[in-house]
Formats: C-alpha cells, sequence, structure tokens
C-alpha cells in the first residue's frame, strides 16, 4: 500500500488476457506503457494460443490472443460471437546452414514445399539450383527441421504449404502440430535454431525477430508475383496489403501483394462482439476496447523495434471498422 | 545475572518435558510429567495422523488416475483400440496412435538403464565395499549427489552441444544418416541422469551386507572379488535390482533433456541412429497447443498408458525382487 501510495492509484482492477506466446514480448513492452500512461494494469498470461482460447470460451479472462483463427469446433464452443482484431504481422523465415554457402539463398514455394514433403533430398538438387543460378551448392544431404511443439508459426508456415502444393494439401495439411514426413522436431524456437546450428547441411523456419537476434542466414521466398522477397519488416507488412474480408478472419500467406513476403499472418486479439456477459460491468468493457483501440493506433510504434510487422492501412481501416462493432447490452462501445 | 540463571532454568526444564518425566532433585526421582490417560491420547492422536497422511497419498494418486482416465474419455471413446495399436499420430487429420511413442519411451529407457547399469554398479562397488571411508571417497559422493540436483534442460542443453555431434560424427564413419539427435543420444543423456539416482541406492543396499557373511567368505580363503560376486552380489541382488528399477522409472518420466535431444520424430524408428519420440516429451511439446477437444484428451490418453507403463514395470520389478530376496 505504502509504495503504491506513492503514485496514481491504478483506475480498476485491470483487465486480464491469456495465449499467444508469440504475441508476449509485444504485449509486455505495449501494456507497460499502457500502464503508464493510463494507471491501467493489464496482466497477460503467455500459456500459448490453445489456453487463451480455452480460457476466453471459459469466459474467465478479458481477452485471448492467438496466432491462428479460430476454427469450426471453437467457434461453436465459444457460443457467443467472438471478434478477431489484428494485433501486428508475424512471418515464419527460412533459415538454413550450408558450409561454404555464405550467400542469401531463393526458394520457390514448390522447393519448399517439396523439401518438407520430402522428395528433394540434396541441396544440389537442380530444382533448388534452378532458383539459385548463381550459387554452387554442394552435394549435401538436407536435414529438414520443424518445430515439435505445438506452435503458431507451424500453423503459418503449413498455411502456406497447403496453398501452394497440392500435394502438402492433401497428405499433410495445416495445422500447428503436424504429422511432418520428413526432418527432425525441435522444440520451441530456440530448439530449431539450436537444431540448425548444429546440423550441417540444415533448413528450418522460426520467427522472424529469433532469425535476426541469433544473426541466423535468412532465405528469400518467392511470392505470387514470382518476386523472391527478403522478410523484411516492410515487406512482412506489406503482405496484408490485399483486399480483406470484413472479420479480418483471413490468410494472408501467399499474398496477392507484388512486395509482400509470403509466409506472414496476422496475430489475432480475440474478444467477444457482446461485452454483456458474466456480471461485466460497462466500464469494463469500455477499458477494454479502448486498450486494444491504442494497440492498434499508438502501440504499433513498438512493432518495428520487436521484429514485429506494423498492421499495413488497409489493415488497420478493416480492424477499426471491427473494433466499432462490439457491443455493450447491444450499444456500441466506441 | 538472575535473569539469565531464569532462562537456563527455563532450558532445562524444556528438556526434561520432552523425555515426558522430570528428575526431582529433592527427592531424587522421576516423577512423569503428564497423567497416563493424557499420555496414551497423544500415543492415539500421532497414530492416527500418520495414518491420514498415508491415505492423502493413496487418496492423491487414486485422484490423479480417475482424473486421467475421464480426460481421457473422449479419445477413448474415438479411437477406440486403435490408439494402442496405430503407428500414425497426425493432428490434424485426427488419427491418434501411441505405438511409436511407447516404442520410443520403452527403447531410450531400457537402453539408459542398460548403460548405467556397469557404472552405478561400479560406484556403489567402490564407495560401500573398498573405500566407504577417505577424501577421494567423500568427494565421489558429493560429486554424484550434485549430478542429482542438476536440473534436467542442463543436461539437455549440454547434450545439445556436445554430445549431439559426437554421435554424429560416429554416425558419419558408420555412414547412417548423421543427424546426431537419435535415441541412442536420448538414452546417453538419460543414463548419465539416473546414474546418481541408481549410484546411492545401490551403496545404500551394498553396505547393508552384514559383515559375518563378508568375514566367513574371507575365511573360506575368497579373494575379494569373489567374496564380492558370492556374498556381496548375491546378498544385495534383490536391493539392487529395486535401486534399478527406481532410476528405470526416472528415465520413463524424464522429459526434457529428451525432447531436446530425440529429434522428435513421430515415425516408428527402424534402428537407434533414428530421430524418435517418447511419451513424456510429446505431451510436453503438444499440450499448450492442443486446441481440439479429442487431440487435447488423446494426450491425457498418452498420459493414462505412460501411469500404467510404469506402474506395471514396478509390479514386475517387485516380483523380481521377491524372487530373488534371499530372505524368504
Amino acid at each position: 500500500m505504502s509504495i503504491s501510495s506513492c503514485f496514481q492509484t491504478d483506475k480498476s482492477i485491470g483487465l486480464i488476457g491469456a495465449g499467444s506466446s508469440f504475441d508476449y514480448p509485444l504485449f509486455s513492452a505495449m501494456f507497460s506503457k499502457y500502464h503508464e500512461q493510463n494507471h491501467v494494469q493489464i496482466n497477460y498470461q503467455s500459456i500459448g494460443s490453445g489456453g487463451g482460447i480455452l480460457q476466453l470460451t471459459n469466459k474467465t479472462i478479458d481477452f485471448g490472443a492467438s496466432d491462428a483463427p479460430l476454427n469450426e469446433e471453437q467457434t461453436n464452443d465459444m457460443q457467443a460471437a467472438a471478434l478477431h482484431i489484428p494485433v501486428c504481422i508475424g512471418a515464419a523465415v527460412i533459415s538454413y546452414r550450408i558450409e561454404g554457402v555464405r550467400d542469401t539463398l531463393n526458394f520457390s514455394p514448390q522447393v519448399l514445399a517439396n523439401i518438407y514433403l520430402g522428395s528433394i533430398k540434396n541441396w544440389d538438387d537442380p530444382q533448388i539450383q534452378n532458383d539459385n543460378p548463381n550459387i554452387n551448392l554442394p552435394h549435401q544431404m538436407i536435414t529438414v527441421i520443424h518445430r515439435s511443439d505445438g506452435s503458431g508459426t507451424s500453423y503459418i508456415f503449413t498455411d502456406f504449404l497447403s496453398k501452394v502444393s497440392e500435394k502438402w494439401d492433401k497428405n499433410v495439411g495445416t495445422g500447428t502440430a503436424l504429422n511432418w514426413p520428413v526432418g527432425l522436431g525441435g522444440k520451441g524456437n530456440e530448439g530449431v535454431a539450436g537444431l540448425i546450428k548444429q546440423s550441417p547441411g540444415s533448413i528450418g523456419y522460426v520467427e522472424l525477430s529469433y532469425a535476426i537476434e541469433n544473426k541466423m542466414a535468412i532465405g528469400k521466398v518467392q511470392n505470387q508475383s514470382l518476386q523472391f522477397i527478403y522478410p523484411s519488416i516492410n515487406a512482412i507488412s506489406a503482405s496484408a496489403e490485399m483486399p480483406l474480408p470484413p472479420d479480418a478472419k483471413a490468410s494472408i500467406t501467399n499474398t496477392i501483394s507484388p512486395t509482400g513476403y509470403p509466409i506472414s499472418s496476422f496475430s489475432w486479439a480475440l474478444i467477444y462482439k457482446e461485452q454483456d456477459y458474466k456480471n461485466r460491468t460497462k466500464e469494463k468493457a469500455e477499458e477494454l476496447l479502448q486498450l486494444l483501440w491504442w494497440v492498434v493506433h499508438d502501440g504499433q510504434k513498438f512493432n518495428v523495434d520487436l521484429h514485429y510487422a506494423p498492421l499495413s492501412p488497409q489493415a488497420l481501416k478493416v480492424t477499426e471498422r471491427i473494433l466499432k462493432s462490439a457491443t455493450y447490452k447491444g450499444i456500441k462501445i466506441l | 545475572m538472575e535473569k539469565v540463571k531464569e532462562k537456563k532454568r527455563k532450558h532445562k526444564m524444556i528438556i526434561h518435558e520432552l523425555s515426558g518425566t522430570i528428575w526431582d532433585r529433592e527427592n531424587q526421582v522421576l516423577i512423569p510429567l503428564e497423567s497416563l490417560s493424557s499420555l496414551k491420547k497423544q500415543e492415539k492422536v500421532f497414530n492416527s495422523s500418520l495414518i491420514l497422511v498415508s491415505a492423502l497419498i493413496l487418496l492423491l494418486v487414486s485422484g490423479i488416475f480417475i482424473s486421467l482416465i475421464v480426460g481421457a474419455m473422449p479419445a477413448i471413446k474415438a479411437s477406440g483400440i486403435s490408439f494402442f495399436l496405430s503407428k500414425t499420430w497426425d493432428p490434424v487429420k485426427g488419427i491418434y496412435g501411441s505405438v511409436p511413442f511407447v516404442v520410443g519411451t520403452l527403447v531410450t529407457s531400457f537402453l539408459a538403464l542398460i548403460i548405467s547399469v556397469p557404472f552405478s554398479l561400479g560406484v556403489s562397488l567402490y564407495l560401500g565395499e573398498y573405500r566407504p571411508q577417505g577424501w577421494f571417497s567423500s568427494f565421489l559422493k558429493s560429486a554424484i549427489d550434485l549430478m542429482a540436483g542438476i536440473p534436467s534442460v542442463i543436461y539437455g542443453f549440454w547434450a545439445l552441444y556436445i554430445l549431439v555431434p559426437i554421435v554424429r560424427a560416429v554416425e558419419l564413419q558408420l555412414g547412417v544418416p548423421a543427424y546426431g539427435v537419435s535415441i541412442l543420444t536420448a538414452s546417453i543423456v538419460l543414463a548419465i541422469m539416473i546414474i546418481p539416482y541408481s549410484a546411492s541406492l545401490a551403496r545404500e543396499v551394498i553396505t547393508m551386507v552384514p559383515k559375518n557373511l563378508k568375514e566367513a567368505a574371507y575365511a573360506m580363503g575368497a579373494t575379494r572379488f569373489e567374496m564380492i560376486k558370492m556374498v556381496v552380489l548375491t546378498y544385495a541382488k534383490s536391493g539392487l535390482v529395486a535401486a534399478f528399477l527406481l532410476s528405470l522409472g526416472r528415465a520413463l518420466g524424464e522429459t526434457m533433456a529428451v525432447t531436446m535431444v530425440i529429434g522428435n520424430s513421430a515415425n516408428l524408428p527402424t534402428s537407434l541412429f533414428d530421430p524418435s519420440n517418447t511419451i513424456a516429451s510429446v505431451i510436453a511439446n503438444e499440450f499448450t497447443e492442443a486446441a481440439n477437444k479429442i487431440y487435447f484428451s488423446a494426450l491425457i490418453e498418452m498420459g493414462l498408458l505412460l501411469f500404467v507403463i510404469t506402474a506395471l514395470i514396478n509390479y514386475a520389478g517387485k516380483a523380481i525382487m521377491k524372487k530373488l530376496s534371499v530372505d524368504r
């Protein structure tokens, strides 16, 4: 008590969120600033997207956060309409380690799918060589590395592969945890990074921030406009420059944007559309919506420093409309 | 001055009270501090609290078992017997087969046990029989205790950066796919992790071998090696099995270090150099993001399976111990 009385006391008991561990570093930075400015304490538990969705379904938290949109079963379980609010754009970047190769490699979607299906086995395969005409690739076995834990990064990556390869879609599919045809699993970004660094001739996918901070080799990936795109913040942001559905529940992998990086995806905050549930007060609903409004506007300046791509102008427009659609007892909040 | 004396007297009183009697200096007799009935009551309270604590443990274990069954029910209903027979684990298509994980768990644990037994037996014989005292022995003992205290994630990292390259080099020499992460790597880490447990338990058992039996063997002209072979190992057989079984239990459930070096592949392994996966490791990996009801429940069923496997192995171990025991 004596410590808190030195400062201005918080306005309310605060908000509770849970979910995606991908969003956690971003949310920590954002929420600490928000607390400083608005004196609203926000407690975010990084328990994984699935856990966040489950807790929102049980109505024990104010908002969830997920790297994958709600699936049919989850939507049905909730029994009330939920809103998907994009908070940032993340990407899975392709990293590799080949002895003697220091150049940035190009990967076309077909090559990536075939490597992960196990049909391309060596680095000097003509298909890889075709994407990289000026690079001399060794005859070395490819060690394929994927995430072993259920993760949003795997979801983004396999969503992309399912779109570009019919065979992948049919045999493996899209998901947070999958039945991988080949390769080794690493637990978490650190596990995948460890295996890539350890194994000569390896290829894997990690979050952008992880690849940059660990100075890993990052490959370019070809998008629909046949451009090989390096996953820069701008290129990831640009991937959302495409027609979006009004609920923002859109997959933006394999984007049609000519400058967009094709393995990008929104990360969403999830809230109930009707905020009057389980004896919630109107103040709390207002507090929550104000926070999310701040996150997608002023809060976005935290994104770049932490290697998350900010929402593109087009995505922001859609997001604003979604936030304005939230109600309390049927009356609009914002 | 007076105060100090007072304190001293009080202190003495407390010591006397603890034994339930007090020494009467003047009459030179012991006087019971409490009445007989209150002592009886004390006994009763102590006895019933012991029963209560033991019952709580039993309740806890059966509670875990029941909640595992309840949690696993949706998956048991959905996949039935195929859960135990199918070789495919595909959460996207909703196929849940436990075979690769059961195989991975059993192979890594037993291989770890086989690798660890010569070391733990050697160390325990040295500490229990050859040199129970001395600076080297006490140093060795504290090193073993220290090994038991190292968190498993540290073993995992050590293995990932030191052991994996060594195994990879061996694999390259042998001409098998050189991943470095494999069943063999996981088993070696597990073996190192369980040595402190089996070694200190085995040492306890070996020091309990009666001295007169050992002296009898020497009197018959046995060498030290013959004495150990015929007396120590024979007498301690059942205790040693118990020690190794307890360490096997630890290997079965070990998660973090294994998941870092086993390769986490759900394909059925065909050799010791193949990547694989274990039950504990797949639960740790996939539990947080298991957003589908059946999927979630299938992971709980995995936990139930591990529970049953551990119980069965313990039961088998008890049976072996009974058979080997010298007393019966």
